[in-house]
């Protein structure tokens, strides 16, 4: 048997039900690796080896007692976003101090209620802003693959820690790429379901209609176990949808022969990367000997993505993020007189320069005489966006494009310059703004040995379609096996 | 410029954020360096375009009018940085 | 030059609702801050709102009274503004596409008929409460009010004086109550009223700068306001100055309204549609099930009472509580002589209660009791007068009529032995009195009835003494 933390979710759920192993020997397991790893990685903002052994112990009795669900006894690393009871919960911020929830998230919830072992919370981009995980109050998560270079973001830690066996799985949230970015950065796989699909319910709100909580794992079986366990209607949020879901393990080993991936002109005539372009002409190779065809199709408002997005999210963030003014919960300033200058300083002090500019540019979106300009136009232009797909998918199952236009990129390599940072979004952030499931699968390495992800992305509730696909193409190459020399 | 010095300190008041003389030139620069790139939204007509508010085509749900336990005062005011009683304790508000 | 007041008034009723607009927390509190609220209404980090169905009923309802149009779909809306009461320095409230529009009420003044147009229905949820340390410098937040579900009701700017506009808030009260859907109470603050004030020369239709006047927790204090804020903007037109855009707080001290202090008054609400609630979609079946849920309204069931032979004034004063009205009704439907009840209730009754704004709930005799006191004098067990002083007595203590008339032994005497016994008696006693009757001064029978009816401590039977005294006088002449 390998060591217990190279195993995969589904590995390990069999060698727990055979006995072979208990989930407490497993637990142990990942906490050494975390505590090797840590000092170089930091992939987590906290972890919590009481608690995690405490409900490893309790998975065990589920398991002797028979009442063992499919992913009990398993350790996952939870993005520092979704509200854990009783545990500081900081969404990478100074803002939230030692706020701790009085509740869980719904998917906290769920992971509970199957058994899995919360292993700790995963370090995030302040408020889930940014693409590196450097805006963490925190501290940045490092690359597993190379730790001088960025993991991606805002989920970093979370697929640091899964490409780092720090964790078996792990959440992240994904609000214009931040789950597939860094699964991409990280050689690990990752999806953001369709907008409604997992409830938001305990997510700490970055970008209300775009953000979307979704599972980071080594290959895609996990992402369909774990698919299973989150999805599915939440009476607790309003834009929870309710229907049916399939079981997604059922797709794993179902041919794909015949099925239709279309390319989009505006996504290719973008590449400029060598290592990408290579990758992606591979890949096309590999999923046309599988009996797929290619089609070329358009998304002709495409490139304005980034510009409607950087106006959109901003705004909802600046409404969203009104609530953190040291009143009720987390930071306060010390030195304030008055209750205006007690906000501003208590604000000034709590959040970091990234959140701040989107809070400002959000509030110069939304304020009076620029809101048509800025906020209509670009809520009209998410509207074409999102009528492009549609068109688009009536000649295709999914499409077929990079996750992001490069590989990793060095730390503070672009971090003072905004603008830069943001067009890393560029194949991801349509996705979100048309609410449609994107899955980041490993798709081969840079000359340099950093990894390079492809994206998938499906109609509306068709995750099916990107678990199908992406099974397939993990059953045909090794990407997803290869791990970085730790 | 896309937005003045002045439209910077309305959104940082607007947005209860205290900036100092150099954090605001910066702002302003990639706040301004932003904004010229959102130019590029002009070109698109979007006439007769309604906005899309958020992915779901369906309408809000309702819940019924049913009472659950509230927090207890003491998980209510846990967080709180500053209490007094059983309230939160703020500067002096005058209206 | 002559000066016309425009008056639009913007109402915000709370919601009888039993939980929250958004969360399950309860709408029924006591008195210790912050023990009603749950993560939801702290907006503390990741919580997200879920619309409470009975708000929505209750809006519709309002609305159909209010002869609004009901939006099929309309949009929640976030209105941005930091405040110490408001947890997530957000509002949920509609802006763009509110739940109904284009309404009216129509208002009578002295027999005239205006009608007052009704621009929107709304709903929103209502904020906490701050309290103010008077000698500290510092407040104390309580959000156990957070999220209680209000509908916003805004009018036309269509007053043209302090009294229209206090007509126009007794009448949305009094719909609000009929509907049961707010207990209309001012000074507890269920329901609230702000006023958009400006004047403008006689004859123009333009409108001018606008105040608008806050804190007013009484239909008195808002006729106050309004009488001093107009007279305010005049003399400072007068005085060559300018009225300003502002938001002026009612003193009910000074009996003047004055700028708010704070630097909030720059306002830039920043409404974008909510995120987290999708839009919300009417269905006609459930407007038509609240149109069939609709009782007799204030203005039809006036109408009603005036077919009944109620004068005008009366009818208008017996609907303007729902429940005023049903104890008519109630006692109607037991004596079926609604002018002899109607006549009771707005002397009597009134005075007991202390006007109409006193509340009927509390008011210790039933329907049944009333109709049995009138039963009483009807039948003549009791005179009228005597039926004054056991309302009194069963207005204090709560009892049965027949049960006060027997204690206190109140039953008329109609005994035509008895009395004529008193009457001679009264006369043999008055001999003076009586020879004065007989030269002429006839005006004196009525002493003669009168020490009649003290002797029998009132409870002779007045008609009967009338004719009996007569025939003794005649005896005597």
């Amino acid at each position: 048997m390998p060591e217990l933390h190279d195993m995969t979710a589904s590995e390990l759920a069999r060698v727990l039900i055979s006995g072979e192993t208990t989930s407490v020997e497993i637990t142990r397991s990942l906490l050494a690796r975390i505590d090797k790893l840590e000092e170089s990685i930091h992939a987590y903002v906290t972890v919590a080896p009481e608690s995690a052994l405490d409900m490893a112990a309790e998975a065990d009795r589920m398991i002797a007692a028979g009442k063992a669900a499919p992913l009990t006894g398993i350790p996952i690393a939870i993005k520092d976003n979704m509200c854990i009871k009783d545990r500081k919960t900081s969404c990478g911020s100074r803002i939230l101090g030692n706020f701790k929830p009085p509740y869980d998230a719904t998917v906290v919830r769920r992971l509970k209620d199957a058994g899995m072992v919360i292993l700790g919370s995963a370090n995030m981009d302040e408020f889930a802003m940014g693409s590196s995980t450097e805006t963490s109050y925190w501290g940045p998560t490092r690359n597993p693959w190379n730790t001088e270079m960025i993991p991606g973001g805002s989920s970093g830690g979370s697929a640091a820690a899964v490409a780092a066996k720090e964790a078996v799985v792990s959440l992240g949230s994904d609000t214009g790429g931040s789950i597939r970015l860094p699964a991409a950065f990280c050689g690990v796989t990752g999806i953001k379901p369709t907008y409604g699909a997992v409830s938001r319910f305990g997510l700490v709100a970055y970008a209300s209609s775009l953000d979307q909580i979704g599972p980071i794992a080594r290959d895609v079986k996990d992402i369909a176990l774990l698919l299973n366990l989150l999805c599915g209607h939440d009476p607790r949020d309003s834009t929870s949808v309710p229907r049916e879901y399939p079981d997604f393990t059922s797709v794993l080993e179902k041919s794909v022969k015949g099925m239709t991936l279309g390319l989009p002109t505006e996504f290719f005539s973008k590449l400029d990367n060598e290592d990408v372009s290579r990758t992606v002409a591979d890949a096309r190779k590999t999923f046309e000997d599988l009996g797929i065809k290619f089609v070329d199709l358009s998304l002709p408002h495409l490139d304005y993505g980034i510009a409607a997005y950087y106006i959109i999210a901003p705004s909802e963030a600046s409404s969203n993020l009104a609530r953190y003014d040291g009143v009720k919960y987390g930071h306060r300033a010390e030195e304030y007189s008055g209750i205006i200058d007690m906000y501003c300083n208590t604000r000034a002090e709590g959040f970091g320069p990234e959140v701040k500019r989107r809070i400002m540019l959000g509030t110069y979106a939304l304020s009076s005489g620029y809101y048509d300009a800025y906020y209509v136009k670009a809520a009209k232009v998410r509207t074409l966006i999102t009528n492009d797909f549609k068109k688009a998918f009536e000649s295709c199952d999914a499409i077929f494009c990079p996750t992001a236009p490069s590989p990793a990129f060095r730390i503070e390599e672009k971090i003072d310059d905004p603008m830069q940072m943001y067009l890393t979004d560029v194949f991801t952030i349509p996705v979100n703004m048309a609410g449609l499931p994107g899955m980041a699968i490993p798709g081969g390495f840079s000359r340099d040995g950093l990894p390079i992800g492809l994206q998938l992305i499906a109609p509306h509730f068709k995750e099916e379609v990107l678990v199908q696909l992406s099974a397939a193409f993990q059953r045909e190459t090794d990407y997803h096996l290869k791990t970085p020399a730790l | 410029m896309k937005i003045t010095p002045e439209e910077v300190d309305y959104v940082a008041l607007l947005g209860r954020l205290n900036i100092g003389p150099e954090e605001k030139k910066k702002y302003q620069a990639q706040l301004d360096d932003i904004l010229k790139y959102m130019d590029m939204l002009a070109e698109v007509d979007t006439d007769n375009v309604e906005p899309m508010a958020g992915p779901v085509e369906l309408h809000t749900p309702l819940r019924e009018d049913l009472v659950l336990p509230s927090l207890s005062i003491e998980d209510a005011l846990a967080n709180a940085p500053a209490k007094i009683g059983s309230s939160f304790k703020v500067p002096k508000v005058i209206e | 030059m002559e000066y016309e007041p425009v008056i639009g008034l913007e109402v915000h009723a709370q919601l009888l609702t039993d939980s929250k607009a958004f969360c399950s927390c309860t709408t029924r509190f006591g008195n210790e801050p912050n023990t009603n609220t749950c993560p939801i209404c702290q907006g503390m980090p990741g919580v997200l709102p879920v619309l409470n169905r009975k708000a929505l009923e209750f809006t519709v309802k309002m609305a159909l009274a209010c002869n609004c149009t009901i939006n099929e779909t309309s949009r929640f809306a976030r209105k941005n503004y930091y405040y110490p009461d408001l947890p997530k320095n957000y509002q949920i409230s509609q802006y763009e596409l509110p739940v109904a529009e284009h309404g009216w009420l129509d208002l009578e003044t002295n027999g005239e008929i205006r009608r007052i147009g009704i621009t929107r229905i709304h709903m929103e949820e209502d904020a906490g409460k701050l309290i103010h340390d008077e000698n500290r410098p510092f407040s104390h937040v309580d959000l156990n009010r957070t999220g209680v579900p209000l509908v916003e009701i805004v009018s036309e700017p269509e007053m043209r004086t302090p009294e229209q506009a206090a007509d126009y808030l007794r009448a949305l009260r009094s719909i609000l109550v009929y509907l049961e859907v707010c207990d209309g109470n001012m000074q507890e603050g269920s329901f609230r009223c702000d006023a958009n004030v400006s004047i403008r020369p006689k004859g123009t239709t333009a409108l001018g700068v606008k105040a608008e006047v806050k804190n007013m927790n009484s239909f008195r204090n808002v006729q106050r306001a309004l009488h001093h804020e107009i007279e305010r903007q005049i003399e400072t037109l007068k005085e060559g100055g300018r009225i300003v855009q502002e938001t002026r707080l009612f003193d009910p001290s000074t009996g003047t309204t004055a700028p708010m202090r704070s630097k909030e008054q720059a306002h830039d609400y920043r409404y974008f549609p909510d995120p987290d609630l999708l839009p919300l979609r009417v269905e006609p079946e459930l407007v038509e099930r609240m149109r069939s849920q609709l009782p007799e309204l204030p203005a039809e069931k006036k109408e009603r009472f005036i077919q009944l032979g109620i004068p005008a004034y009366d009818a208008g004063v017996l609907t303007a509580s729902r429940a005023l009205a049903d104890f008519f009704e109630r006692t109607v439907e037991l004596f079926p002589n609604p002018k002899a009840v109607s006549n009771w209730m707005m002397t009597e009754f009134m005075r007991e209660l202390k006007g109409e704004e006193a509340d009927i709930s509390c008011c210790p005799v039933s329907p049944s009791q009333l109709a049995n006191l009138l039963k009483s004098v009807e039948d003549g067990t009791i005179s009228g007068k005597i039926a004054k002083t056991v309302f009194e007595e069963m207005f204090r203590t709560g009892k049965e009529p027949e049960e006060i008339i027997r204690e206190k032994g109140l039953v008329q005497v109609s005994d035509t032995d008895e009395l004529t016994a008193a009457c001679r008696e009264v006369l043999d006693a008055n001999a003076g009195e009586v020879a004065k009757y007989l030269s002429g001064k006839t005006k004196i029978f009525g002493f003669f009835v009168g020490q009649v009816m003290k002797k029998t401590k009132g409870k002779a039977n007045p008609g009967l003494v009338n004719s009996i005294m007569e025939e003794e006088l005649k005896k005597r002449s």
